[in-house]
């Protein structure tokens, strides 16, 4: 009994961090592989409508991003405050869009090129007149795989 | 001999001590700009541009149901002002015609919804109407698969679920906005 009590004390309990490295790589590659980078910052404010019937994008480097919505704060002053369309990071006309698509189209391997969403984000205030315009100009430009990114909406799916 | 035996035991070993804080500074990056989120929307396929005008002929006859939402979000169904509560059993039982009725479509598949909205519409709104409509059909479907193959649609193999899809084609035509409301800001 006296004996065990005696080497408890004296040994000091250091615990191994050799495993350390090996659990922050596994969480590094973890998060390396669900990353997906944010190339453009937003200069519109968005806040996307809600729906059920949702269908997610698998392919990220198939989507192309189009955005409506009012200027942020900051602007404002250069821009109004009437609906805007962003492209990539910056303003852009309606006219802009075919190069944009084109860009976009011309780092995508020809075989998957018929699969290329375009994913419209949309503020749920905006109204239907630039959204047509920039609709019309997707059909012109043979983008005709659109989504209308929306939130699930709480509920069921099917009422 | 001797002096580079215990360099060989010396050099064995990579300090190993500061792979931690690498690869904790590669973690808090990738923690930094990770998007959890995934994307989600009503997935849509365009109509090919052409630069006739649909006929508004067509728009009268017994295949077509048209919605229209106009500048104040008010929704009208074949003429009559209707509740978007409302639109999906509607839908359904003009594309199906249980009734046989003749101002229905004859079989689904002639069945056409035709939506139109005004310049002034909220895209909110639109993208609601929108959404019962593809819901009208999403149930459709699956009212089908359930009845054909006692499975619901989304559980049915590929050939399956487009031989679902040719019995009741979605078929939503969009004419041209009209522009009564919008708001020059």
């Amino acid at each position: 009994m006296a004996k065990f009590e005696k080497k408890r004390g004296k040994t000091s309990p250091a615990i191994s961090t050799a495993s350390l490295p090996d659990i922050i790589f596994m969480l590094l590659f973890f998060f390396m592989t669900v990353t997906v980078m944010r190339n453009s910052t937003l200069k519109v404010d968005v806040n996307i409508p809600e729906a059920t019937e949702l269908t997610k994008l698998e392919k990220k480097s198939l989507v192309n991003f189009v955005f409506i919505g009012k200027p942020m704060k900051q602007y404002q002053a250069v821009r109004g405050t009437s609906p805007q369309l962003q492209l990539g990071d910056k303003f852009s006309s309606i006219s802009e869009i075919p190069v944009f698509l084109e860009k976009h189209r011309a780092k995508v391997p020809e075989k998957q090129r018929s699969m290329i969403i375009s994913s419209l984000k949309i503020d749920s205030k905006v109204t239907m007149g630039i959204v047509s315009d920039v609709k019309d100009q997707l059909r012109k430009s043979e983008q005709l795989k659109v989504n209308y990114s929306a939130k699930a909406r709480a509920g069921d799916k099917y009422k | 001999m001797a002096r580079k035996s215990s360099k060989d035991r010396v050099s064995n070993e990579v300090n190993a001590g500061s792979m931690a804080d690498i690869a904790f500074l590669l973690l808090i990056f990738f923690l930094v700009t990770t998007t959890m989120d995934q994307d989600k929307g009503v997935l849509v396929r365009l109509p090919p541009w052409s630069d006739e005008k649909p006929e508004s002929e067509r728009l009268a006859s017994r295949r077509v149901l048209s919605v229209l939402v106009n500048s104040n979000d008010e929704l009208l169904v074949r003429g009559e002002m209707a509740d978007i509560n409302a639109l999906r059993s509607r839908t359904k039982e003009f594309i199906m015609n249980p009734n046989k009725r003749d101002d229905m479509p004859k079989e689904p598949k002639d069945a056409i919804i035709s939506l139109m909205n005004d310049r002034g519409t909220h895209y909110a709104k639109y993208l609601a109407v929108y959404n019962e409509l593809k819901a009208a059909y999403n149930e459709l479907y699956d009212e089908e698969a359930q009845r054909r193959y006692g499975k619901p649609f989304e559980k049915l193999s590929k050939s399956k679920q487009k031989l679902i899809k040719k019995i009741i084609p979605l078929v939503l035509s969009e004419a041209e906005s009209t522009n009564y409301g919008e708001e020059d800001k």
